[in-house]
């Protein structure tokens, strides 16, 4: 019965190392199979434990799973190997399973005839798998190791085409900078067992009330897991990973850095509310940053070109929202948040995948078919794009879908769930609350720029002129992701809150916002407007794919905001350079003067030292023998004085 | 000048003589000799030492000598025999190859 509870681990391992093993033999349809069938049997398990979750009694929240391995036990501290159901672990068990199903059947379709078509699909299992450690696990060691092993997935993915060097430093800068939030985790996890003595959440939770409120110890603690968080989930400082990101495939960028893996701080968050609920100044700090990064990434997504870099921007702007709404209590909206957000995010980054597909469609039926040299466009710049949307029907719809959803048009998925945190700032913290306002404009405003780049207008190079529908494979998980994109609202709608109270047995009766209808009317209206402005500001702007960007009248503004506001170009030119300078000065005269210095000297003194000795060995033999009479002369006198003595 | 005084004089002579001659002979059999030498004296001594208090275990000593003594001969021998036969010379000094 165990082994049930752990299955929705075990099934996309088991694909893995199918796929690993006999992945040569299989080919490209039978491999996607393995990897896809695995995933969906994680589902249904998932879609199964969700229910039993649900049938629980009264006044318990987890169904009981004792694997009964205790993992690490090291004077007082024990680990055990433990899972967490309850309705939070559930709900998240589904949104990575039910996306992540869906992402696989759509990268049988996208990555058709690459060269490493196995190694993905390894890839992809390993990670629902570790992402399912991530949210099944019952303390917080555990947890880390999901964590980190999202963490290589992702490393593995955005590197995945690594002949091309851009691509393998995206990979590597991203490793790097989650490795900075991953110490602030760790060092959380320390200080948990120090303050706590168990890393248990059950057990760690229970004990938090005997500390007080804004108790130092407990500030520390949750300070050092929101660094974790920014690392994971892309918050200022940290967020400059996410959008170089993008270099991995499609499919990864919606699965893992839109969809899944990035949620992973809010996940953590929210999991540990209670802590945060006991320290009100960290609070304060998240909530001002999740703001903070939603209005600066927003910004910078209005002014990108690349229509995957505009969806990255876009994404660390929505995962400021979530972050804010975690920082100000209103934890509800942000699981809400997260799971529209999951639906309409890898809803458009598949889209924008499918778009990608469409525009290299020319290039591939001409490859090899006659010489044409021409220099190969940008498949992912948005100004080579331009009326798709008579050319992909289908995807413009769902893209359509997703781009409204994600602007927060009534009645669409993301109109509930943002409308949900803006009403909970404006009640408890109003700066956030005016920043996320803006943002709200911003996100209308870039996502109207991008619908009008990509699918109005002529075509503006002969790949976008020549584009063609992607198969089905790509377009039904595109539909089934757009329905979700649309009805996602009705989760939790403002007086039924049937999320809220489904999550109640883990967060605690949270206090339901009403909702506010002036409010909602007022950013709608603003949206609505901004997507009009974007419609009249670049309808006409494009007429050739090299013509200036209409917000260029902004500036150096407009500069420093397309270049995210120089945040990237301080890590390169203060922290990277620093760091180079003292591996050059640790290198060129620490190593060679210091560390060389005390090796070569050692063996020159030995060398020297021995040097003198070797005189005795002389090779006369008779010089040996006088030798040994000295010795044993020595020898005898030494025993007759000491007898004499005695 | 008790009686045993005789015996240990001529074994401390033989001794010396021994000495003597395996500092300064080079021929490795003249130095093979001397050690044989100083075996002796050594022995002579301790028959000495055994008459003066009656008891054979000084005598006994003397046989594991002489026993341990014809075995060097003849590893000793043998191996004086192959180096004149590498080196044409039973030379010590000329045997240095291994010296630091």
């Amino acid at each position: 019965m165990q082994l049930f509870y752990i299955s929705p681990i075990l099934f996309p391992l088991l694909g893995l190392l199918i796929n690993a093993t006999l992945g040569k033999r299989l080919g490209e349809r039978a491999i996607g199979a393995v990897a896809s069938l695995m995933v969906i049997a994680a589902f249904i398990v998932s879609a199964m434990v969700f229910s039993q979750v649900g049938a629980l009694p009264e006044g318990t929240s987890a169904i009981p799973v004792d694997l009964g391995i205790p993992w690490i036990q090291v004077g007082t501290l024990t680990v055990p190997f433990g899972l967490q159901l309850d309705a939070l672990s559930a709900t998240m068990m589904l949104i990575v399973t039910g996306v992540g199903a869906l992402i696989h059947i759509y990268s049988i379709g996208y990555m058709h005839g690459d060269p490493r078509f196995q190694r993905f699909f390894v890839y992809l299992n390993l990670f629902i798998a570790s992402m399912l450690v991530l949210v099944m696990s019952n303390n917080f060691l555990l947890m880390f190791v999901g964590w980190e092993l999202v963490g290589l997935c992702s490393y593995l993915l955005i590197g995945f085409w690594f002949n091309n060097i851009k691509n393998a430093e995206a990979g590597r800068k991203a490793f790097v900078v989650n490795r900075i939030g991953d110490v602030g985790f760790i060092l959380a996890i320390m200080a948990i067992f120090v303050a706590f003595g168990t890393l248990t959440f059950t057990d760690v939770f229970s004990k938090v009330a005997t500390f007080g409120v804004n108790a130092p110890i407990i500030v520390g603690i949750t300070l050092l897991l929101f660094v974790g968080a920014t690392g994971k989930s892309a918050q200022i400082p940290l967020f400059v990973w996410l959008p170089d990101a993008m270099a991995g495939p499609t499919p990864v960028s919606a699965l893992i850095h839109a969809a899944t893996m990035v949620t992973a701080g809010i996940y953590m968050m929210t999991r540990a509310h209670v802590l945060f609920a006991a320290a009100p100044d960290t609070q304060t700090v998240v909530a001002v940053v999740g703001a903070l990064t939603a209005f600066v990434a927003g910004s910078v997504a209005l002014t990108q070109n690349d229509i995957k870099k505009v969806l990255a921007y876009s994404t660390i702007s929505q995962l400021g929202f979530m972050v804010a709404a975690a920082g100000l209590g209103a934890y509800v909206a942000s699981v809400f948040h997260l799971a529209t957000h999951a639906f309409f995010k890898a809803l458009l980054f598949l889209a924008a995948g499918s778009v990608i597909h469409g525009m290299e469609h020319l290039s591939h039926s001409k490859h090899g078919a006659h010489g044409d040299h021409k220099e190969p466009i940008d498949p992912q710049d948005m100004r080579n794009m331009g009326g798709l949307r008579t050319k992909m029907p289908v995807t413009f719809i769902v893209f359509l879908i997703g781009s409204l959803a994600l602007a927060g048009i009534f009645p669409l998925a993301g109109f509930w769930s943002k409308d949900e945190i803006i009403v909970a700032a404006l009640s408890k913290n109003i700066l956030v609350f005016v920043l996320l306002g803006i943002t709200a404009v911003f996100t209308a405003f870039y996502v109207g720029r991008q619908l009008v780049m990509v699918f109005f207008g002529k075509p503006r190079t002969e790949d976008a002129a020549h584009a063609a529908e992607s198969s089905p494979l790509m377009t039904i998980p595109l539909i089934i992701l757009a329905v979700l994109s649309a009805i996602g609202g009705a989760l939790n709608l403002p007086g039924v809150g049937s999320l809220g109270n489904w999550l109640a047995p883990v967060l605690g009766e949270a206090e339901a916002e009403a909702f506010q209808i002036g409010v909602a009317g007022f950013f709608t209206v603003l949206s609505i407007a901004a997507l009009a402005g974007a419609w009249a500001l670049y309808r006409n702007a494009y007429a050739k794919a090299d013509d200036k960007d209409p917000l260029q009248k902004l500036g150096p503004l407009y500069t420093f905001i397309k270049r995210a506001w120089f945040i990237d170009a301080i890590y390169k030119d203060v922290v990277v350079k620093l760091f180079y300078a003292a591996c050059s000065f640790l290198a060129r005269v620490f190593d060679i003067g210091g560390i060389d210095g005390v090796v070569n000297g050692a063996g020159t003194l030995v060398q020297k030292a021995s040097g003198g000795l070797r005189k005795a060995q002389n090779g006369f033999v008779r010089s040996y023998g006088l030798m040994m009479l000295v010795g044993v002369v020595v020898i005898v006198a030494w025993f007759v004085y000491s007898a004499g003595a005695r | 000048m008790n009686t045993i005084s005789p015996y240990i004089l001529l074994s401390a002579v033989l001794f010396t003589m021994g000495v003597i001659g395996f500092l300064t002979r080079r021929n490795a059999i003249m130095i093979f000799m001397s050690v044989e030498l100083m075996l002796n004296s050594a022995n002579l001594a301790f028959v000495a030492f055994a008459h003066q208090w009656g008891q054979l275990d000084g005598q006994m000593f003397v046989f594991f000598v002489m026993a341990v003594a014809a075995a060097e001969v003849a590893v000793g021998l043998a191996l004086i025999v192959t180096v004149f036969r590498t080196k044409q010379s039973a030379n010590v000094d000329e045997l240095n190859q291994l010296k630091g």
